[in-house]
């Protein structure tokens, strides 16, 4: 097992602004570390110099405490799991499996019983003899994860591993996949653009945009206490409402925005929210509209009852401890 | 085209008003009817300059016709007999298959190194690939002219290097009276007379044929190199495999369908080719090499006695017929695949 960390890591392809910029990242040992951003924010090539496919422009890559920015792939004891699997099209599941071991010229018996080994923790010994156009979507990412493991690698990197899957099969994946890291303890970085797979399987979430990053936490906290204006509209179906009032952004979630009902509290702020428009979703209700000039949702449990009037301002209300401020000029949070 | 363009301008709610579309109007757009009509040409073209003159040839080998009196007479196998038994026809046999197989060969293995070289980043790499597929681009008659030039036995520029840099000529490394050891050349003389001598006249033809054939062989591989996705060459980088163990292993094996592709072309081309023999040696030096073509040539149209060059034509056909085979399954198997 091994930590990682990368230091002050830069990529540049050509003009034009980093791909990584300056980035700082630890791992530690066996987490469960998710890079979430969306697409061409860097996570990719973040991934892939921390695999050693990409050379850096700057910075250092470290694994297990050693600095790997220069040596190969294959020397540094990782295992890679891809968007498309990559498996060896030509090869049968066995050999693609086998492919790692054969390069390290393992004999043959150890490479037998090493293959057995993962192709039952992954529950694939019926498919071994067949080749990867004859298996479902959710058997080759399998075979992805056996030929990854067979290596008993210090890392795992995996790029968007569930993307091709369907929706019904990726959250059943998503479970597997986790217990699956568990179980076998080895430190995971999993680079993802959905913020579902982030924050049902992450350990901590490094949310990435335009190669910097912005907010390093558990789901928790990045949901909850997100460090910045992106960050904040980045995660949650529907995004934290944000409306500027009295030189601030005034941030909260769709989730603690209510109405007021009469109330008198103190604890609560105010606002007049106008709504435009009703959908239902079946579990939950959301009601979109504006307040002043800035768009606003609110969301409720399918069970409670709201009035609904289309078109005229209601008062509603969020609890003070449930509101966050952001700088409007750099987005940044400021007090609480 | 113009009804179907016409259609589209008018209006969908048009449709349900002009019940009284007049009969034939959407004709072309029935499959049952487009297809036959927009395979009709290729159908002519083929029956006419394919299908007609393989027929005639087949009736042609099995009678007495001569340039000059054209009439089927059934005689049997009596050409193909003949045509067997004949030296020069056994010579050009071996030859055709020689310069098919040998020349594609080689062809293979340089095309995969160019190849190689060519899908890698360097300085300068478009005109390389400009260079290499120039004599592709040449007509096979002007570019086999350049190369009887190269080959002359008096103005060779090959042999001018070769006497500027003491390879030939007297007082050279060579002994005037020695000889080569494999190719049994005197060196010591003024001149190599390339196309003078049987074996060195062979490897002049086999060499334009590698010449002529490899860039279209290093195109179809440098295509088929760019279509192997990066995911699973970056899986083979990442598993631990070495650049020759990913070459072996990863590479090449899905490379090996496009490859058959490639050496299918060279070998078709170079098993039919006339141009090269016919420009380059005609045959010469004494029928050595004489392949199928010219020979069917000389014998039919020159010597005029059309039965006996259909019968030697035939003989390409069962290679030509196992090339197609197997080009109609590689392609039917990327269709699946």
């Amino acid at each position: 097992m091994a930590t990682i960390e990368v230091r002050g890591l830069t990529k540049q392809f050509g003009d034009g602004p980093p791909a990584v910029d300056h980035i700082d990242l630890a791992s530690e040992d066996g987490e469960f570390l998710v890079l979430l951003g969306p697409s061409g924010c860097g996570k990719t090539t973040l991934l892939r110099m921390i695999g050693g496919l990409e050379t850096p422009t700057e910075g250092d890559v470290l694994i297990g405490g050693r600095v790997v920015t220069h040596l190969p792939p294959r020397a540094r004891k990782i295992a890679m799991v891809f968007q498309s699997y990559a498996l060896y099209p030509h090869m049968s599941v066995y050999d693609n499996i086998a492919f790692p071991l054969k390069a390290q010229r393992l004999p043959k018996e150890e490479q037998r019983k090493k293959v057995a080994w993962a192709a039952s923790i992954l529950g694939i010994e019926q498919f071994l003899n067949r080749k990867p156009r004859q298996l479902s979507g959710g058997q080759r990412q399998r075979v992805a994860l056996a030929r990854a493991l067979v290596r008993e690698p210090n890392v795992f990197l995996l790029d968007e591993p569930l993307s091709n899957l369907d929706a019904q099969r990726r959250a059943s994946a998503r479970d597997e996949l986790q217990q699956f890291q568990r179980s076998i303890g080895t430190t995971t970085i999993y680079v993802t653009h959905d913020q579902v797979e982030a924050m049902g399987m992450g350990d901590r979430i490094a949310v990435i945009d335009r190669g910097r990053i912005r907010q390093i936490g558990t789901p928790k906290e990045i949901y909850d206490d997100p460090a910045d204006t992106f960050v904040a509209t980045f995660l949650g179906t529907p995004p934290m409402n944000l409306v500027e009032r009295d030189g601030l952004i005034f941030g909260f979630r769709p989730e603690h925005f209510t109405p007021a009902n009469g109330s008198h509290s103190d604890d609560v702020v105010r606002f007049q929210f106008v709504v435009h428009r009703e959908e239902y979703l079946g579990s939950e209700r959301l009601l979109y509209g504006e307040i002043g000039s800035a768009k606003a949702v609110a969301r409720f449990p399918a069970t409670t009852d709201v009035e609904l009037r289309i078109g005229q301002p209601v008062e509603y209300v969020v609890a003070r401890r449930h509101l966050k401020f952001f700088n409007p000029r750099t987005g940044e949070r400021t007090r609480d | 085209m113009s009804t179907a363009t016409g259609r589209s301008e008018t209006p969908a709610i048009a449709w349900s008003e002009d019940a009284d579309v007049p009969e034939g109007r959407y004709l072309l757009d029935r499959a049952g009817l487009l297809g036959p009509l927009m395979l009709l040409p290729a159908i002519i073209y083929i029956i006419g300059l394919v299908g007609i003159p393989l027929v005639l040839a087949v009736l042609y080998s099995f009678s007495n016709a001569t340039v000059g009196d054209q009439s089927i007479n059934w005689v049997g196998l009596e050409n193909f007999r003949t045509v067997v038994q004949n030296a020069t026809f056994r010579m050009a046999l071996k030859n055709t298959i020689l310069f098919a197989f040998v020349s594609q060969i080689i062809v293979i293995i340089l095309a995969n190194i160019l190849a190689l070289v060519l899908s890698a980043e360097f300085r300068g790499k478009r005109l390389v690939r400009f260079l290499v597929m120039l004599p592709w681009t040449t007509p096979i008659a002007l570019a086999v002219l350049g190369w009887f030039w190269m080959l002359d036995n008096v103005a060779s520029p090959i042999d001018a290097l070769m006497r500027m840099l003491h390879i030939i000529g007297p007082d050279t490394i060579f002994d005037p009276k020695a000889r080569a050891p494999i190719l049994d050349i005197p060196f010591g003389d003024r001149n190599v007379r390339w196309l003078s001598k049987p074996d060195l006249a062979r490897l002049a033809v086999l060499t334009v044929h590698v010449w002529r054939t490899l860039p279209l062989a290093t195109v179809i591989l440098l295509a088929g190199m760019t279509a192997i996705p990066q995911d699973v060459k970056d899986a083979a980088e990442i598993d631990g495999a070495s650049y020759w163990r990913q070459l072996i292993y990863v590479r090449l094996p899905l490379l090996a369908p496009i490859m058959a592709v490639a050496v299918l072309y060279g070998i078709v081309f170079t098993f039919t080719d006339f141009t090269v023999v016919y420009v380059l040696t005609r045959g010469g030096p004494v029928d050595s090499t004489q392949v199928l073509a010219t020979w069917a040539y000389f014998k039919g149209i020159q010597g005029s006695s059309l039965a006996q060059g259909a019968a030697i034509a035939l003989f390409l056909l069962p290679i030509l017929v196992a090339a197609a085979i197997v080009m109609l399954r590689l392609a039917r198997r990327s269709e699946t695949a």
